[in-house]
């Protein structure tokens, strides 16, 4: 009969208490799991996910550089304000520009600076969902993933077109998990709603025609209409005078006769209209850009800043800004409370083995009579420990990631991050390992520090009954 | 087999006094040999024993078993001589009441180096009649059954000298002489050594050899006289 066995008898003996020690055990073990996990996955997507194949965000001078950041990328929050599309157009060539009436057929001012850039509307709603009014390149230019190089592929259907034969300008392309969850599939129409979820549905509907394979990025809750369409749905053209003291500063800037302030179009007469709004009316909440080379970025950041019209932000930036300011001290609070209680679950292990100790000197004794030395009998109880230690553990990474997962819904629904059971908090940093040949570079998830942590607090708390156990005096406690 | 030489112990009073309690100038047990103690309570008889199964240290003198001097052995040592060469059969048979009967007689043979035998466990169960009780735990057998338990956990290491300090005293008067042939058939059975401790009279009149704690140890020939 191995030590092991003799230890675990010992704890179904005391079942009740055993049984009681192990829960608070586990429920430290919960809360820390809980928190490495959902901080570890959510830092880890939102980081990944903050340069979605772009590295600037040009919007409105208004709010901060953060609201602009998570109301652009993660669709959280509502958009802060608007710019001119003559702005946004300041990052084509004269080419794109050539595109549109009454647009000076030249290169934009930043246009040199720019790989991509990419219109974002924002302001409609599709269930609960955020409607983006943007291009097409959205999708054929832009990139996701950890590296950003996965291109975006569609479950079913096609990207949208800014014109197409079959439906005009009002074709429209669904995150996979708006396309899931709203039973929504290619060949369908939408409506979306104005301002807010659940707000008056516009009069036009896009055509679904194409559902993009999940990606693990907000855009798997968001649904993609074609820019133009946007623009001509009800009270999406901008009244001239909003922009009276944005054009201006936009002509002056781009030292530009304002000849895209032209007349302001008549409304149209048409719910489907077969030509644009013309670009004065137009106004975006965002232009997500790839600028044509890190070194171009910091410069082109404070020309932009340097205007009254907009500002650019850099996401990575405001996210890691985020997460180290705001977001990592409140997990430091949060994960040193939780260490907390684990100290005190391994402390109610003390007090329980430590208080049985009393009653089970005389089977120490016992032992010891049949011949169990003193280390034996000292190894069993801090057997005892360890074995309490790893019960509770093992229920709390179980309660833990349970706990998680039954909350996955509101995580994703909140931030866009899925979580499901079977995730592990990302590694802090890789473990090397060298294994007679070349450096084996491990990453260990920080969950399962956990592990041996509560092994050695085990054994911390264990060691003071194992020391009573060692030196009970077998002739007086027989 | 058992020799005891000038064999002393006494304890430390709470008062810094010294309490004499074994002077044993011999004491002899011979291989397979079964006898009796006997003496009132409080003359030394427990720690007689302890003393003989290394338990507790003489302050002076030789306790040899087997030709090996327990009294000069590291305790790590005793205890593996213990768990080796002797059983022991308490007063109050102290089966560790989480384990079964089976596993009572298993955790003797746990401590011992190269003993861990089930089937001897099994086979021992058998012979004091409780293979089908087995599985019980302590709580659930009655008393009689688990003092057996404790004579089968004793012999379990196949030992040289089986020590019993007053196997019948918790037993009912209907099961005392059931265990008392069981403990000295198997003994016989097995070739061991017995040194049984007991009160009664009428379980001393059995043995052929009936030693009187008093006369063999000074301390109690003193106090009597006294």
């Amino acid at each position: 009969m191995s030590l092991w066995k003799i230890a675990w008898r010992s704890i179904l003996q005391r079942g009740l208490a055993s049984a009681l020690t192990t829960l608070s055990m586990a429920l430290g073990v919960m809360l820390v799991v809980a928190v490495l996990l959902l901080y570890g996955i959510i830092s880890t997507q939102f980081q990944n996910n903050s340069s979605l194949g772009y590295n600037m965000i040009v919007g409105p001078n208004k709010g901060g550089k953060l609201q602009l950041t998570l109301n652009t990328v993660y669709y959280l929050s509502e958009p802060v304000g608007i710019i001119p599309y003559s702005y946004y157009l300041e990052f084509k060539d004269a080419q794109e520009r050539s595109r549109y009436d009454g647009v000076e057929e030249r290169d934009g001012k930043f246009a040199a600076f720019t790989a991509a850039a990419i219109p974002v509307c924002l302001g409609d709603y599709l269930g609960r969902f955020r409607v983006v009014g943007t291009t097409p390149d959205m999708f054929e230019e832009l990139r996701y993933g950890p590296e950003a190089n996965l291109e975006y592929e569609f479950a079913a259907g096609r990207n949208f077109q800014t014109r197409s034969e079959e439906h005009g300008f009002f074709e429209a392309v669904l995150g996979s998990a708006v396309a899931r969850e709203l039973g929504i599939s290619v060949g369908e129409t939408i409506s979306p709603s104005h301002g807010v979820p659940g707000g008056h549905e516009h009069e036009q509907k896009f055509t679904v025609v194409g559902v993009l394979r999940p990606t693990g990025t907000p855009n798997d809750r968001a649904a993609f209409i074609n820019v133009e369409g946007f623009y001509l749905m009800a009270d999406h053209a901008t009244p001239l005078e909003e922009f009276e003291m944005g054009e201006n500063e936009v002509a002056a800037e781009s030292e530009e006769e304002p000849a895209a302030t032209a007349k302001k179009s008549e409304a149209p007469k048409s719910l489907y209209p077969t030509t644009p709004l013309p670009v004065n009316e137009r106004a975006v909440s965002g232009v997500l850009v790839r600028t044509i080379s890190p070194l171009v970025t910091a410069g082109l950041v404070q020309q932009i800043d340097r205007g009254r019209t907009a500002q650019a932000v850099l996401p990575v930036r405001e996210i890691y800004n985020l997460f180290e300011n705001i977001v990592g001290p409140i997990q430091a609070v949060l994960l040193a409370l939780t260490v907390m209680i684990c100290i005190v679950s391994g402390l109610s292990i003390l007090v329980s083995i430590y208080n049985s100790m009393s009653d089970r000197r005389h089977e120490i004794a016992v032992m010891r009579a049949l011949g169990a030395s003193r280390t034996v009998v000292g190894s069993i109880v801090l057997i005892e420990a360890i074995l309490l230690s790893l019960g509770g553990a093992a229920l709390g990474f179980v309660a833990g990631h349970g706990l998680i997962a039954s909350a996955g819904g509101i995580i994703e629904e909140r931030t866009g991050v899925q979580i499901g059971f079977f995730d592990f908090a990302p590694p802090m940093e890789d473990v090397e390992l060298w294994i007679g040949g070349p450096l084996l570079t491990i990453p260990i998830s920080t969950e399962l520090w956990v592990l041996p942590s509560l092994i050695l607090l085990a054994i911390l708390v264990g060691f003071w009954p194992a020391v009573e156990a060692y030196r009970t005096d077998v002739a007086r406690s027989l | 087999m058992l020799l005891l030489e000038n064999v002393k112990k006494s304890y430390r009073e709470p008062d810094g006094g010294v309490l004499p309690v074994l002077d044993i100038p011999r004491f002899t047990v011979d291989a397979g040999e079964q006898m009796v103690l006997v003496g009132r309570s409080g003359c030394g008889k427990t720690t007689l024993l302890h003393v003989i199964a290394g338990i507790s240290r003489p302050d002076a003198g030789r306790v040899q078993i087997d030709g090996r001097d327990v009294a000069k052995l590291s305790e790590s040592g005793a205890d593996n001589f213990r768990a080796a060469m002797l059983g022991f059969i308490f007063q109050t048979f102290n089966l560790l009441p989480g384990f079964t009967a089976l596993e009572n007689v298993l955790l003797g043979m746990t401590f011992a180096r190269r003993k861990y035998n089930p089937g001897r466990a099994r086979e021992l169960l058998d012979r004091v009649g409780l293979s089908h009780r087995s599985h019980h735990k302590p709580g659930q057998l009655s008393v009689g059954e688990q003092q057996r338990v404790a004579v089968a956990r004793a012999l379990a290491n196949e030992p040289k000298l089986l020590l019993a300090d007053e196997p019948t005293a918790n037993v009912d008067p209907g099961n005392q002489q059931n265990i008392i042939d069981l403990i000295r058939g198997v003994c016989k059975e097995e070739g061991v050594a017995l040194v049984l401790v007991t009160h009664g009279e009428e379980v001393a009149s059995q043995f052929e050899r009936v030693d009187h704690l008093e006369e063999i140890n000074l301390v109690g020939k003193r106090m009597s006289k006294s």
